[in-house]
């Protein structure tokens, strides 16, 4: 039994390593200007983790065949270097491993949420309600008219209580249901929560970021590669979560000049 | 008759059947009711994932009688969204709550740690016994919202608000589907309460004469370390779920913000924290993790030591690592937030505990893997899952490497890379401790022996069954699979499918299996082999009880008293090659602690 | 039933736990017989587990509270929503109620310990002092009731803006928790009147009951400066 129990752990161990060594189920290609540093995090955790993985469960394996079914006259002995030699292994290795793990994360992380957006990004307003994302572009004025809750309707399609009669920041807004942006250009996504809890996630832009109902909170990224992506919600939100989402557009420029005109025309 | 009147311990041998079996003051009692509560849960949650997962693989499939279970939620037999939703908002608050938070703790700390120091019961009986049964009714509220009308509540056992706080208006069950989950956990805040208060009190004041804190065996130190954190945590989640449930009834906005508007309906609330919510549940939750496998830990290094016949290369540095698990595990807590719109400076500085806390996890696994080394390891059912919870147990901690970082959980975060992680660690790593506590300690329990065959048939396709099942999860995260999604309509998830009935296949194959395990436990609690006194040769306390079970003041009018420390193994002893705590006999080239 | 008279209250001396030094546990042993042999470690008994227990109940207390605490705190700063108020004045004498129980708790607790440490042969019925305990803290709640009424008079109720929440949920967990400390109170004097009463007993009851003074002025305080 022992011995058979070593060769299932190894057989697991090393068919579990070959679906991510072949990357039969794998991230999407990144298509974002922040996603490099990210990408390289997950190669090097990876790594790491899966030599600690398979020489762990390895080892496991070999001291089970081994010292298992020893004859009563078989003496026991200890390891050498004792418990102080693992304490000061774990410390060391494992400790620099996950505190350079933790230094170049904080630069991936920082380089998408400590700098700011830049100045000509362009600014796109997503909501997140009950079961659907909508989108916001400002128009030609560059400004967003106000939310007002009360006049929310869906019936009428008023998805963000825009008063587009009175206000006039609001009457050139264009509203879709599918958000569309041109390539290398940075978008500045200003993120607004309808009613509970959403996350909004794009695989290949290396985005995820949850909406806070009652605090609006915005991310910025630029896509590099023309396409169309999912939007996906990631955070439970009710009976339609499974099936919230929307398509991101990326465009050459002038497709999206043209795609914009066409929106607003149809508002 | 001498004085036995020390503390209020000394209850006189119990008379009738509810004063003996029902209302018991026995811990021993208290801990197999435990146990059966555990056990009557996991049969429970099993089958709600079992409906989750056969949905999952084919969501237009009909489940033959499911209309029968809930009518509303399966009309024509086809599980409607919300269904899974409650299902797996079930599953995930019976399994942590009911199983692993009760059966290596509740049922096996209640049971043995009192013996196990050398005491004839809890300090406080009567405290106790409330605790199980407050447990107990807090289940039966929680069982209680399946039928509703509306159902159990859909926000997943994390209830994030205002999903969870804005009432029925967000959804089916969200009204008093809610307030019956938070009154339930608010009621099994209070059973914990109690029960932490005895597991401290008795360790700390009911040791016997000789048996200081370093001669506790490490189920014992697991049990206090994990009665701390209990202490604390549940605590804190009480007072959550009572301010959950006054947005629900009485109007407040603790944590429903303003201005929102469901149904083109604008919500009357305004002002609270959509946050709070979060971080109060997860500075309970992230401890509440380490309650439910640090027992675990406990009971494999104990099975383990008995069946390597030699203690651990270390005997204190499991119990300071244990220990610094449980003081790292409140400052980590935010790493279950990372994107959850708080500042990202916190994400970053709670994500540098979390990095740290893989160094106790790996001193741990260092000193099981260092101390098999050169040892004369004994293969038995106990031993093997006690084995296999440490390959379970890597497996699952390397996957918290990545999600430790905050620039990876943005890949991540919600996905089933997360679900994989978690299942490994408690769905099966602290089961293993489970089934290797029971396959060890059901000799003393009952006077009984476990088919021995049978439980390693139990043990060989359970540890390929579960790893078959939740290995590809990560998988699954690795491409994007988004969790808590009852069906997979995205353009993206179309080609995983078919890794979704693979799992499902498995899970429900490993489902069953573990009836082997079921009819062993009852088969052998009446007809199994009659028990020797010390069937593993072992030297803590409980093996020096006068019978199996143990009578019902635990050592039969005796005060054992400890001479040695807890696992004197690969020593030249008077019955073989170990020496028992409470033998006077000198132990010849042995290793005492200092 | 404790007489009111001359007769010094019974409390049954052998039912105090004598210490003999051959018999062991149920009562703990601290770090016993050390591998070391180094007998200045060796100890005698652990103290009574309800001394031990009562503290580990005050922690859990604590932490709640220190729950609702950083609950305010967040919730406050959350949004511009937070309307002050004063608190009502009934609240301050409430305070003087409580503290006056706890007095009376020691001065009962002091009169039982010297009787039983044979200092006095008599002594006037402490249980007349925890009967004034006991009365201060039922006072003490139907008080913070009518500063409940103060409030709501105003317009003030659980739901009507988030500082008036906090102080009802505040103020009604810690009357809660009170109410548990009366209980304690009339176990210790039905023990009392029986003769039954153990020193630990009461001295856990009265560290509860001193811990809700203490719980309270923070609350105050913290009502006080934030509300």
């Amino acid at each position: 039994m022992s011995k058979l129990f070593a060769v299932v752990i190894i057989l697991i161990a090393v068919v579990s390593a070959v679906p991510i060594l072949r990357h039969t189920w794998w991230m999407p290609e990144d298509i974002s200007t922040h996603g490099a540093p990210i990408d390289e995090q997950m190669s090097e955790t990876m790594a790491e983790a899966g030599i600690c993985f398979l020489a762990s469960q390895i080892l496991l394996a070999l001291f089970i065949w081994k010292f298992s079914d020893r004859k009563p006259s078989d003496k026991i002995t200890s390891l050498p270097g004792g418990a102080r030699g693992l304490v000061i292994a774990a410390f060391l290795l494992v400790g620099t491993e996950v505190f350079a793990l933790g230094l170049f994360g904080a630069k991936a992380w920082a380089s998408v949420y400590f700098t700011p957006p830049a100045a000509n990004a362009m600014p796109i307003q997503v909501q997140a309600g009950q079961f659907a994302f909508y989108f916001r572009y400002p128009g030609s004025d560059g400004t967003f008219g106000s939310l007002h809750p009360e006049m929310i309707s869906e019936a009428n399609a008023n998805y963000f209580g825009i008063d587009q009669t009175n206000d006039p920041d609001a009457k050139d807004d264009i509203v879709t249901a599918e958000m569309a942006i041109p390539v290398n250009r940075e978008i500045h996504l200003l993120m607004h929560a309808k009613d509970v809890g959403h996350s909004f996630f794009v695989r290949e832009l290396r985005v995820q970021q949850d909406f806070v109902p009652g605090l609006d909170v915005s991310i910025h990224f630029t896509a590099t590669k023309v396409g169309k992506y999912e939007i996906v919600c990631t955070q439970l939100c009710g009976l339609g979560h499974y099936n919230m989402k929307a398509y991101l557009d990326v465009m050459s420029q002038g497709d999206f000049d043209a795609w914009l005109k066409q929106q607003a025309a149809m508002q | 008759m001498h004085d036995m009147s020390s503390h209020a311990v000394h209850h006189a041998p119990p008379t009738g059947f509810i004063r003996k079996n029902v209302f018991s003051l026995d811990h021993k009692v208290i801990g197999k009711q435990y146990y059966a509560l555990a056990l009557a849960a996991v049969l429970i949650g099993m089958v709600l994932s079992w409906l989750m997962r056969i949905h999952l693989g084919w969501s237009a499939a009909k489940i033959p009688f499911l209309h029968l279970l809930f009518s509303a939620g399966a009309p024509g037999d086809l599980m409607t969204p919300e269904y899974y939703l409650q299902l797996m908002t079930m599953h995930g608050t019976i399994m942590v709550f009911f199983v692993l938070t009760t059966a290596p703790f509740a049922a096996f700390g209640n049971y043995f740690l009192p013996i196990q120091v050398g005491a004839e019961d809890m300090p406080f009986p009567h405290f106790n016994m409330m605790s199980f049964w407050v447990t107990f009714v807090s289940f039966l509220v929680m069982v209680s919202s399946f039928f509703v009308p509306d159902g159990p509540t859909l926000g997943g056992w994390t209830q994030y608000a205002p999903l969870s706080a804005v009432g029925k208006v967000s959804g089916p069950g969200q009204g008093t589907g809610v307030v019956l989950w938070a009154a339930s956990i608010a009621i099994f805040c209070i059973g914990q309460l109690l029960g932490s208060l005895n597991f401290i009190t008795t360790t700390l004041d009911m040791r016997a004469r000789g048996m200081s804190l370093w001669r506790l065996p490490l189920t014992a130190w697991g049990w206090f370390i994990t009665s701390v954190m209990g202490l604390t945590a549940f605590a804190v989640l009480m007072p959550a779920c009572i301010l959950l449930i006054l947005d629900h009834v009485a109007g407040t906005s603790f944590f429903v913000a303003s201005n929102l508007v469901i149904n083109d309906q604008l919500q009357p609330h305004s002002g609270g924290s959509t946050l709070l919510w979060q971080h109060l549940f997860w500075f309970f939750g992230h401890p509440e993790v380490y309650i439910a496998i640090v027992p675990g830990m406990g009971i494999v290094s104990h099975v383990l030591i008995a069946n390597m016949r030699r203690p651990m290369l270390s005997h204190r540095v499991l119990i300071y690592s244990m220990g610094a698990l449980a003081v790292l595990s409140y400052m980590v807590y935010g790493h279950h937030m990372f994107v959850s719109g708080m500042n990202p400076f916190s994400s970053m500085a709670f994500s540098f505990p979390t990095l740290t806390i893989t160094i106790p996890s790996t001193i741990i696994v260092l000193i099981w893997l260092g101390s098999l080394y050169g040892s004369k390891l004994r293969i038995n059912s106990a031993s093997l899952f006690a084995l296999g919870f440490i390959s379970m147990f890597i497996s699952g901690g390397v996957s918290g490497f990545f999600l430790a970082q905050p620039s990876i959980d943005i890949l991540l975060h919600a996905t089933y890379f997360v679900v994989g992680h978690f299942h490994l660690v408690m769905a099966v790593a602290a089961i293993f401790g489970i089934f290797s506590g029971t396959y060890f300690w059901f000799p003393k329990i009952t006077g009984r022996m476990m088919n021995e065959s049978l439980g390693k048939v139990h043990f060989l396709l359970t540890f390929i069954g579960t790893y078959c099942i939740f290995m590809p999860f990560h998988y699954l995260g690795m491409a994007g699979n988004v969790r808590r999604y009852q069906a997979f309509v995205d353009d993206y998830l179309q080609p995983l499918i078919p890794l979704h009935k693979f799992i499902t296949i498995s899970a429900v194959a490993t489902g069953l299996v573990q009836f082997i395990f079921i009819y062993n436990l009852f088969h052998s609690y009446f007809k199994g082999e009659p028990a020797p006194e010390n069937p593993w040769e072992a030297t803590s306390l409980e093996w020096s009880t006068p019978s199996s079970p143990p009578p019902f003041d635990n050592f039969g009018g005796k005060h054992p008293v400890v001479y040695h420390d807890p696992y004197q193994y690969g020593v030249e002893g008077s019955t073989g090659d170990y020496v028992m705590q409470t033998s006077p006999e000198e132990v010849k080239s042995g290793h005492d602690e200092k | 039933m404790a007489t009111t008279i001359h007769e010094p209250p019974k409390i049954n001396e052998d039912r105090v736990p004598s210490r003999p030094a051959s018999s062991s546990g149920n009562g703990g042993w601290h770090n016993l017989v050390p591998a070391s042999g180094d007998l200045r470690a060796v100890r005698d008994y652990s103290p009574p587990p309800a001394s031990t227990g009562i503290w580990v109940g005050l922690a859990a207390i604590s932490m709640s509270f220190a729950a609702l605490t950083s609950a305010l705190i967040v919730r406050k700063g959350s949004s511009l929503d937070w309307r002050h108020f004063t608190l009502p004045s009934l609240l301050y004498l409430n305070t003087a109620i409580l503290l006056a129980s706890s007095v009376t708790l020691e001065i009962a607790r002091r009169r039982i310990a010297s009787f039983m440490s044979g200092l006095k042969t008599q002594v006037a019925s402490p249980a007349r002092w925890l009967y004034a305990s006991l009365g201060l803290g039922l006072v003490f709640v139907v008080g913070q009731y009518a500063a409940w009424q103060q409030l709501s008079s105003q317009g003030l109720y659980l739901a009507t803006n988030p500082a008036s929440s906090f102080f009802y949920v505040l103020t009604a967990a810690h009357a809660l928790h009170v109410f548990g400390g009366l209980g304690g109170l009339t176990l210790a004097i039905h023990r009392l009147s029986r003769g039954i009463l153990k020193r630990t007993t009461l001295d856990t009851v009265a560290r509860y009951w001193h811990f809700m003074d203490v719980l309270w002025i923070y609350l105050l305080l913290l009502l006080w400066t934030k509300l």
